[in-house]
């Protein structure tokens, strides 16, 4: 048998909880004060998400990087070969707030978009380039 | 290379005696190992001139600084190095102390000082009201002043080099060529220098550069911590305030800066390594702890930094080594400059242009001491935007001129940009975080450069046209950043791929 | 240049952006928004995480994507804008002295202010780490600020001094750029920052969380080598013999925000030894009539969302002040932090409004307690009202409603109290 011990984050109590679970089935869960903690146990456990906000190199733009979230949450243990996949990808300015960076990251299905925008580089002036 | 003198070290001795021998028509080379002047003693240091009342009349500390001390109003107006004569005090409690002041202000009238005085109850007071109430006399120098003392070495590094002088930074002296009992010639990790004359300034390291003519006096580190708090109490003190000093120090003060911070320090140990600058518990309580013993409402919080500087303490000397080694020829050391050595540069630096003159009259005859006539003793204006704070109307001219000047970059210390960009085109230029720092305080402020080092971070890049990977806080080897974004996740993120991460 | 606006804003974060749409919106017609950075926006573009907008707008966005609710809002108002201007003086008659390239110098005569500047982060030095003075020691907000907005990983091997939410969200995001965080560091018991954090940023890359535990000593002399951490006892002192040495090339500290007060304190205006923020009524005026402050050079905020609605509370008093529409009371009642309260904003209640119902008080706890009312006592002693909270902690900023109806005319002063829930006074 499998016991998992869990912290509630859906409101400021924190709820220690624990989970008991047999070859992967949830038997019990014990230590919420509310519901709440139910619903999140059962995902935390079985299935634990996360969004991932991070960024991506901008070509072209007034800064050189892009902020950038997925759309949904995508599983925990993916997170950093996410990371290592969106380290290659460069996108040019200008972009957009929303915007899809790229589709299904890492084979999740799950949308990188932009979380602000960036504009082109002033034409006269050197766009914003990291001198190598 | 060839040259006809070189200084080995940039601190205030070494830069002070560039620009006095820059007044004639001399080949000079200052080489000094780290990144930028004033990286040694010279940026650890109370910043006090003194007045000149502690050395024994008898001695070269005695002397130099006495005659010296006269010299820094003109030196720092022509310099524009911020310079206040506020003035000190050495309090005492016991008839004990009073004693020791009456002897120290002896020994003062002795040196030349005529206008020390003791001063007791409401006189003192009055000067200081937020002395510990304890406190029963004073000795007053009038005299004393405050001083940015890596300000100066950099201005006279600037100066020297405005008047012909070389400054080679990140040059390191590996050894000194000798032949028939007369130095010929300095390796350093960059070449070699064929030299006839040999200055040696080079404050902890000078035992190491004299013993390569045979000397054998040994320096050993004595290091200081001091701590600065925030400008707003600058105010708690008038005037330097000192403890009653002892054999081995002139304990632990408390006096404002010439910026309005206010600095408490230094304390005094011996320590091994001669880089060993870390500041530690014990010393940053002890500071503490005896500071509160001359103004006992010094604030618990609001400390903007400490930091921790060594003095090149000769091992079994009390006096400044001034001469022309007897060992070897063509070798001037100038070793030992603990305190008062700050406040007797200029008068060490006219001393070593004396011994130079005569041991090029030995060796070197065709080396003449002749005067330029077109020395040029000031720097030109450094306009600080901090300085213009009341005239801020004044300040417009200057954006006019260049609207680099609108746009502050240290929030902390109201640093412009166009006084960033100066600083790096100085003629001993700033390439690091810390040199900005010592130029124009950027950094040296509330929060610590939290706010405007990436940003002068840019401007140095921008300006020297390198890469930020290569910006570094302190030369070579401290360098800020590691990689660009995204570098590291490509290093790391192939290994991680396989790996299982929860 | 001379200006003249009837309202000027210093500070283009979350509060000031939030001050300056609400006052717009309340018929405020000459504002002047002023910005020191390039960008509007303060520090939530490089806060790329999410978790704001949680109260504000029920959604959970980024940092940037909540400025870019307020921004996109602002540029469809009339709000005149200045960035990369620095205020470098406030005068006592609301004369406000900027500086800008463009501009030069520019001299602003201002009705109102609202001084919305944020905050600081404290340093190495001021807390004085024993040590050397390598390069490789960033504050977690300037780290921050390198990762997300200038392109620089600021290095490799990272231990983090602080559990606060933003040591927190920097151990994450280091981590996820391929740096290795080899541990947090927490001289508290307890963790100051939000519970969400820790699980998100700590558990789910097994950084080990350290509590009692502080950095002693920084060894390297170019570059940050290592540093020496220690335990603590309960009074926070070292306890001997506890000493470890961890290798890094990193410091990050994330060890407290000061309000960002210098021109406040130039002008001449009183701050609160405990917030660091000016002195306030329930309009968040300071002791100078027509000023203003919100947001974090108020009080440090957890939450970006209260910080903008304190900004809407200053926007719509506003244009209250600039109309001479305000009624003051007989006598300020002041509001006095009690029993585990570490401080209460605002510090008083100044103001007669008819149609008020309640006021939000805001406070921290000095330290965690489960299963507490907080009281709010009147100068005789008597509770007047009592909230239950299931749990306070300092880390987490609490608030309660003062009902209007107890702002007797005679009430001296509130105190306001953390109690034990079961002993319920009437």
């Amino acid at each position: 048998m499998e016991e998992k011990e869990i912290v509630c984050v859906s409101c400021p109590m924190g709820c220690r909880m624990t989970v008991q679970a047999k070859e992967g089935d949830i038997i019990s869960i014990t230590g919420n004060d509310c519901p709440k903690g139910i619903e999140y146990a059962k995902e935390e456990f079985t299935n634990p998400l996360r969004i991932l906000p991070t960024t991506v190199r901008v070509i072209g733009g007034e800064l050189p990087l892009v902020s950038v979230k997925t759309e949904k949450a995508i599983p925990k243990g993916l997170l950093l070969k996410a990371m290592a996949e969106i380290a290659e990808i460069e996108v040019k300015a200008p972009i957009k707030i929303g915007q899809v960076i790229k589709d299904d990251l890492i084979g999740t299905g799950v949308s990188l978009v932009a979380t602000r925008n960036i504009k082109r580089a002033n034409s006269n002036l050197l766009s914003y380039k990291v001198l190598k | 290379m060839k040259t006809d003198v070189v200084i080995i070290g940039g601190g205030v001795i070494g830069t002070a005696i560039a620009r006095e021998l820059s007044r004639y028509r001399l080949d000079i080379t200052l080489i000094e190992k780290e990144e930028d002047v004033a990286m040694g003693t010279s940026k650890g240091n109370s910043g006090i001139i003194h007045a000149g009342y502690d050395a024994d009349f008898k001695t070269l500390k005695g002397q130099l600084n006495v005659k010296s001390n006269p010299q820094f109003d003109k030196l720092c107006r022509d310099l524009k190095v911020p310079f206040k004569r506020i003035g000190s005090l050495v309090v005492g409690f016991t008839k004990e102390d009073f004693n020791k002041l009456k002897d120290l202000k002896e020994n003062g009238e002795k040196n030349g000082i005529k206008n020390l005085k003791i001063i007791t109850d409401d006189e003192l007071f009055k000067l200081e009201p937020n002395l510990n109430p304890q406190a029963k006399y004073a000795l007053y120098a009038p005299n004393a002043g405050i001083i940015s003392p890596y300000e100066l070495t950099i201005a006279l590094a600037d100066n020297a080099v405005i008047n012909g002088a070389k400054v080679l930074l990140e040059t390191e002296v590996k050894d000194i060529r000798i032949e028939n009992g007369q130095v010929c010639g300095l390796l350093t990790n960059r070449g070699l220098i064929e030299i006839r004359v040999i200055i040696n300034a080079a404050g902890l390291y000078a035992d190491e550069m004299a013993k390569g003519v045979g000397e054998n006096f040994k320096i050993k580190p004595l290091k200081g911590e001091y701590q600065l708090f925030d400008k707003q109490w600058g105010n708690l003190v008038n005037h330097i305030l000192f403890p009653i000093p002892t054999k081995l120090s002139k304990g632990i003060l408390v006096a404002p800066t010439v910026h309005n911070n206010l600095l408490i320090g230094p304390n005094s140990y011996q320590v091994e390594e001669k880089d060993d600058l870390a500041t530690t518990k014990a010393g940053i309580k002890e500071v503490y702890e005896e500071a509160k013993k001359l103004i006992p409402h010094l604030p618990h919080q609001d400390l903007v930094a400490s930091f921790a500087g060594l003095r090149a303490d000769v091992e079994g000397g009390d006096d400044f080594i001034i001469e022309a080694s007897k060992k070897i020829r063509g070798f001037i050391n100038v070793a030992g400059i603990v305190s008062p050595g700050l406040s007797s540069a200029p008068a060490i630096a006219e001393m070593v242009s004396d011994i130079l003159k005569e041991v090029a009259q030995k060796i070197y005859p065709q080396l003449e001491l002749n005067y330029k006539n077109n020395f040029t003793e000031t720097l030109p204006a450094q306009p600080r935007f901090t300085d213009y704070v009341d005239k801020i109307e004044k300040w417009q001219e200057i954006i006019e001129k260049d609207s680099d000047y609108g746009e502050i970059i240290c929030r902390c210390e109201k640093v412009s940009k166009g006084e960033i960009i100066r600083a790096i085109h100085r003629p001993v230029p700033a390439k690091s975080l810390d040199a900005i720092k010592r130029r124009t305080r950027a950094g040296m402020g509330r929060c610590q450069g939290g706010f405007c080092s990436p940003r002068v971070l840019r401007i140095l890049s921008e300006e020297l046209k390198i890469s930020p990977l290569r910006i570094t806080k302190k030369g070579p080897g401290s360098e800020v950043l590691k990689t660009m974004t995204k570098e590291m996740i490509k290093e790391t993120g192939v290994k991680i791929k396989d790996e299982v991460r929860v | 240049m001379k200006l003249e606006y009837d309202l000027v804003i210093i500070g283009g974060g979350p509060a000031g952006l939030a001050a300056a749409l609400e006052a717009e919106k309340n018929g405020v017609e000459n504002i002047l928004l002023l910005e020191r950075d390039k960008y509007l926006g303060g520090i939530l573009f490089q806060c790329i995480h999410n978790g704001f907008g949680l109260q504000y707008f029920k959604e959970d966005l980024t940092g940037p994507e909540y400025a870019d609710r307020f921004i996109t809002q602002i540029n469809n108002h009339k709000i005149d804008i200045k960035t990369e201007t620095m205020v470098v003086k406030i005068t006592p008659n609301k004369q406000i002295i900027a500086l800008n390239r463009n501009d030069g110098l520019l001299c602003i005569k201002a009705r109102a202010i609202v001084l919305a500047m944020g905050c600081r982060e404290r340093t190495r030095e001021a807390i004085a780490i024993a040590g050397s003075r390598p390069a490789g020691i960033f504050t977690a907000g300037t780290a921050q600020r390198y990762i997300n907005i200038e392109g620089y990983m600021p290095g490799r091997e990272v231990v983090i001094l602080g559990s606060g939410d933003i040591g927190m969200i920097m151990a994450r995001r280091m981590t996820l750029e391929g740096a290795r965080v080899k541990a947090v560091l927490e001289i508290m018991p307890f963790s100051t920052g939000l519970t969400r954090n820790k699980v998100q940023c700590l558990d789910d890359f097994d950084i080990p969380l350290r509590f009692n535990h502080t950095i002693t000593r920084i060894e390297g002399e170019k570059r940050v080598e290592k540093v020496t951490i220690a335990q603590v006892d309960k009074n926070l002192q070292v306890i001997p013999g506890t000493e470890e040495e961890i290798s890094c090339d990193t410091i990050l500290l994330s060890v407290g925000l000061i309000p960002e007060n210098e021109l406040t304190k130039e002008v001449g205006i009183k701050l609160d030894p405990i917030t660091g923020g000016p002195i306030v009524n329930e309009n968040r005026e300071t002791e100078i009539e027509g000023i203003f402050a919100c947001g974090n050079v108020l009080q440090v905020y957890d939450l970006a969302d209260y910080v903008s609605e304190e900004g809407e509370i200053v926007g719509k008093v506003a244009k209250e002040y600039l109309m001479g529409k305000r009624r003051y009371r007989s006598q300020s009642v002041k509001i006095i932090p009690g029993e585990n309260i570490g401080y209460v904003v605002p510090q008083h209640i100044d103001f007669l409004v008819p149609d008020r119902k309640k006021i939000k008080l805001f406070m921290r706890v000095k330290k965690p307690e489960e299963r507490v009312r907080i009281n709010l006592i009147d100068d005789k002693g008597k509770v007047l009202s009592s909230y239950k909270k299931g749990i306070v902690t300092p880390g987490e900023m609490e608030s309660v409603y003062l009902p209007e109806v107890l702002l007797k005319d005679r009430l001296k002063s509130l105190t306001v109290s953390v109690g034990k829930e079961d002993k319920e006074q009437r």
